[in-house]
């Protein structure tokens, strides 16, 4: 058979001297880290900006409310349970202290303790949940079904137990709250981490020496972010719920400080006098927990793609 | 050329007449819902009756897109937007529910890649295979359909009796699995079975059973079919034509020994190239570059960039088919000349070892008498293989036949027990990494399966290529730097890649950077477990061609994990075959292919498919 006769062309040319195709065809661009990838997800639900301004507005109540509050949080306005006036719009307590103040001044331990339990909870958990992954075998047996036993506890029973031994401190309640959601915390960790521990690139660093806490941290860790953010939304929720519980317990804010969950119990009594003493910390909380739970509910959905679009590739 | 056409069907359908169309496809162009990115593209093609045409393809080059929409089926998101499918007259896009129930698995059925996955784990094997037989309302009788489903299972070499079809699908083989798929398939008596990758994730032995059943099913029934794969030499000796797809388009469709013996579209001829070649005759000769995804499609004919023959109208008007008769068309400009270019590489082989090395000073790796378990069982028996410097070993086995478990003991990657002697340059290795010194882990490196899941998805290049450097050496940013950038280059990867993350390269980028981590610890020894299963053809030859060239350079010892024997002639010297946990031959690569000695080597050698030796005009 003949060459082709065309002079300009050569024939199948030899691979060394051929150029490999630029890379300008494929989308370059700094990728987002996953997490964050997740929140711009769900930033395109409704839920999640619904969740997220209501969200923001009662966390300005809880932290700013006190600079617009009329009286002070201790102050004696007016006779116990008096309906709202033009002087006090939410009445007054049990005490004939302000509503309207002690609900502006009262968000903020809400607030700081569930946040903080969350983190504890987040810390504990999740490094539970890492380790046992990862190693498997007995140290997973054994972290696991210490963790059982800490499940098996209801929880507020479980905090007001040491509550009630170590006295009312804040301290303790946010970290009774924070290891009671250790349990779950740890178990979402582990299940991540044992589909990540399989994967070639944690064998690489394994095969290459790469210290085991270093792996954790920087090998699997970053892969799981979305499902740890989502778990953080959702904790959040029940951390205020039970911080809130506790303080209705009474064993949380004492006292007489300004306090969502305190002021139902305080004022109970009188619910069919002056309702708005307790209707007003409870409609707070519930918005709280509402919106912390449509700002998780819109990650999860973010994270497992249940409101894609289909159809891109 | 045109004289032997004919000659390629023959021996199919006995007398039925080749003029016989069964399935038309015209214009076919299916498109993704909301963004209209195209997948495929004026896809034509016919099918004779008794025929099987393969349809041959990269990944992302819409072949499985295009045979499932001969069932009038797309995977979500996707739409035929324009195109007519026909079989036997019936129109097959425009039928409506109840008449697409009566073509589907009547006319025209299909058999999927995964049989596990296909069949009801809830169901028993007779009662699924009766289902098909009820829906379709098969017969006159319950009695005949009774007799039919016996009938099936005898065609495809089954036992028909009652308790093998009170099974379970999981109490069957992968290979049975498959059987039955294609005996639901074939029930009603079709006119067209599409077959989609049906021996993909099967073993070469049970493969070259299922592809026997299926070229005996479609000769002795008449029944023409469409073999999907992405494997050229799977449908050498099955198929009567061979229609090649690239980035969505149909490039070429003629009779196979055409094809083989001379192809008109240098995709083709490049694709051709690129297949290991069993009997060692070819050098192994990839193609540079990567098929695009449907979207990054560039104007004209999509080989373009990556096309020697290239003219300035490739890269602005795609070409018509054309071709020297009905059933050989081809588009591509330059058609002609590329049909009288004479066919195969001329590339010379790679230097072949003389001898085996005995002396035991020269040895890098060696295990004696390795035992090794999976949890509690016992998956690899007293293993012994010595691996010499500056050669390459190969391990050969099927699947389960303990080849990675052994290149894992060597690494330490093996999590559970492990008995016997495992020797680096003389000196006992630690069962585990951790308990290795530095300077033996950074001697021995190890290259992953899948390029997908060995690099970590949320770290750049550069900080995936900088861990073992900073690991095994104390170097400035600089230093480090410009290391990468060395290693990069001997993979043939641009120094811009390194603020990428692995998401934005392709499968074949993937695994040179993987190979690239291994180089830049410096080792002396580089275990590849597999490292071109999950790549294109064309992709694994660039691979290859890669690898025996570092080896040349850089002096490595290699210890080369596959399953697939065609592969190991253009890369290793010296060969050890694995079965079943133990080493059954070991010899050099030329003896043990040539001359195989035991029994299983021998099965596994007839098992292989391989293309046709090509008469060199």
């Amino acid at each position: 058979m003949s060459q082709s006769s065309d002079a300009g062309l050569d024939p199948l040319q030899p691979l060394e001297t051929l150029e490999l195709e630029p890379l300008q065809t494929l989308p370059i661009g700094k990728q987002r880290p996953e997490w964050l990838q997740t929140v711009l997800d769900a930033w395109s639900l409704r839920r999640t900006k619904i969740g997220l301004v209501l969200f923001l507005v009662l966390l300005v109540v809880a932290v700013f409310g006190r600079f617009w509050a009329p009286y002070s949080p201790t102050e004696f306005v007016g006779p116990p349970f008096s309906l709202p006036t033009a002087e006090y719009w939410l009445g007054t307590d049990f005490l004939g202290r302000d509503v309207y103040t002690r609900v502006l001044y009262g968000g903020l331990s809400v607030f700081v303790l569930g946040i903080a339990a969350t983190v504890i909870g987040m810390v504990l958990g999740v490094s539970l949940g890492l380790i046992s992954g990862y190693a498997r075998r007995w140290v997973d047996e054994s972290i696991m079904r210490m963790l059982d036993v800490v499940l098996a506890f209801p929880s507020v029973v479980l905090a007001m137990l040491f509550v009630s031994i170590l006295g009312p401190r804040l301290w303790l309640i946010v970290l009774m709250v924070g290891i009671s959601h250790m349990p779950r915390i740890a178990r979402v960790t582990r299940a991540a981490t044992v589909d990540l521990a399989q994967r070639d690139f944690v064998r690489a660093a394994t095969a290459v020496g790469v210290p085991r806490r270093r792996i954790l941290f920087r090998e699997v860790l970053p892969n799981i972010s979305s499902p740890l953010l989502v778990e953080f939304g959702l904790r959040l929720t029940y951390s205020i719920i039970m911080i809130a519980a506790l303080s209705f317990l009474g064993f949380g804010m004492q006292p007489p400080s300004a306090d969502w969950g305190l002021m139902i119990n305080e004022n109970r009594i009188a619910i069919t006098v002056q309702p708005w003493a307790v209707i007003s910390p409870v409609i707070l909380i519930a918005a709280l927990t509402i919106s912390t739970n449509l700002m998780a509910d819109g990650l999860a959905r973010a994270m497992m793609g249940i409101d894609r679009t289909t159809g891109t590739t | 050329m045109n004289s032997h056409h004919r000659g390629a069907v023959e021996g199919g359908a006995e007398g039925a007449p080749l003029s016989d169309i069964v399935l038309t496809v015209r214009d076919l162009r299916i498109v993704l819902d909301p963004s209209g990115i195209d997948i495929d593209d004026d896809v034509s093609f016919a099918i004779h009756q008794g025929e099987v045409l393969g349809l041959v393809g990269e990944s992302a080059s819409g072949k499985t897109t295009a045979a499932t929409s001969l069932l009038a089926y797309q995977r979500r998101g996707a739409k035929v937007s324009e195109g007519v499918i026909d079989i036997v007259g019936t129109d097959v896009l425009a039928a409506r529910k109840g008449e697409l129930r009566r073509i589907r698995g009547g006319l025209i059925s299909y058999v999927p890649q995964d049989a596990s996955a296909a069949l009801n784990p809830a169901l028993r094997i007779g009662d699924q295979l009766m289902e098909i037989l009820n829906a379709h309302q098969f017969g006159a009788s319950q009695a005949e359909r009774e007799a039919r489903l016996k009938q099936m299972m005898a065609e495809v070499l089954l036992p028909g009796d009652r308790d093998f079809l009170r099974r379970y699908p999981h109490q069957l083989s992968g290979g049975q699995q498959q059987r039955v798929v294609i005996a639901m398939a074939m029930a009603n008596r079709p006119r067209i079975i599409v077959l989609d990758e049906p021996t993909t994730a099967l073993d070469v032995t049970t493969q070259a059973h299922v592809l026997e059943t299926v070229r005996d099913l479609t000769r002795s029934y008449g029944v023409s079919a469409l073999y999907v794969t992405h494997d050229l030499a799977v449908v050498a000796n099955l198929a009567d034509r061979i229609a090649v797809m690239y980035a969505g388009r149909l490039v070429e469709i003629g009779p196979k020994d055409e094809l083989f013996a001379g192809a008109y579209h240098p995709y083709t001829r490049r694709l051709l190239d690129a297949i290991p070649d069993l009997s060692g005759e070819r050098a192994l000769h990839g193609i540079p570059g990567w098929a695009p995804r449907p979207g990054q499609r560039v104007a004209g004919c999509a080989f373009t960039p990556r096309c020697t023959l290239r003219i300035d109208k490739c890269a602005t008007d795609f070409p018509p088919y054309e071709g020297p008769d009905p059933d050989h068309q081809v588009r591509c400009w330059r058609w002609r000349e590329v049909k009288a270019m004479p066919a195969g590489s001329s590339a010379p082989l790679r230097v072949k070892a003389e001898n085996l090395c005995a002396t035991d000073e020269k040895n890098v790796i060696s295990c004696k008498n390795v035992v090794a378990w999976y949890q509690n069982k016992e998956v690899l028996h007293d293993v012994s293989i010595e691996l010499c410097e500056h050669r390459c070993l190969a391990l050969v086995g099927e699947s389960g036949s303990g080849k990675t478990t052994l290149a894992r003991c060597v690494s330490g990657l093996h999590p559970f027990k492990i008995q016997g002697d495992i020797r680096l340059r003389g000196k006992a290795l630690a069962r585990e990494s951790y308990g290795r010194s530095r300077e033996e882990r950074r001697d021995i490196q190890y290259i992953f399966q899948s390029p997908y899941s060995s690099l970590n998805p949320r770290k750049t290049i550069r900080q995936i290529l900088s861990m073992p450097i900073e690991i095994f050496f104390k170097t400035t940013r600089e230093e480090r730097e410009a290391r990468m950038v060395k290693v990069l280059d001997q993979v043939a990867l641009d120094a811009s890649l390194l603020g990428r993350y692995p998401e934005q390269l392709s499968g074949g980028e993937r695994q040179r950077i993987a190979i690239a981590r291994a180089l830049t610890a410096e080792p002396g020894v580089l275990i590849c477990d597999e490292v071109t299963s999950w790549l294109d053809v064309s992709v694994q030859a660039a691979i290859i061609e890669l690898l025996v060239q570092l080896q040349a350079e850089l002096g490595v010892s290699m210890l080369f994990v596959t399953h697939n024997l065609a592969l190991i002639r253009s890369v290793a010297h010296e060969v050890a075959v694995m079965s079943e946990g133990k080493l059954v031959e070991f010899g050099l690569v030329d003896q043990v292919l040539d001359d195989p000695q035991h029994e299983y080597t021998k099965q596994l050698l007839a098992d292989t498919p391989a293309l046709p030796v090509l008469s060199q005009g």
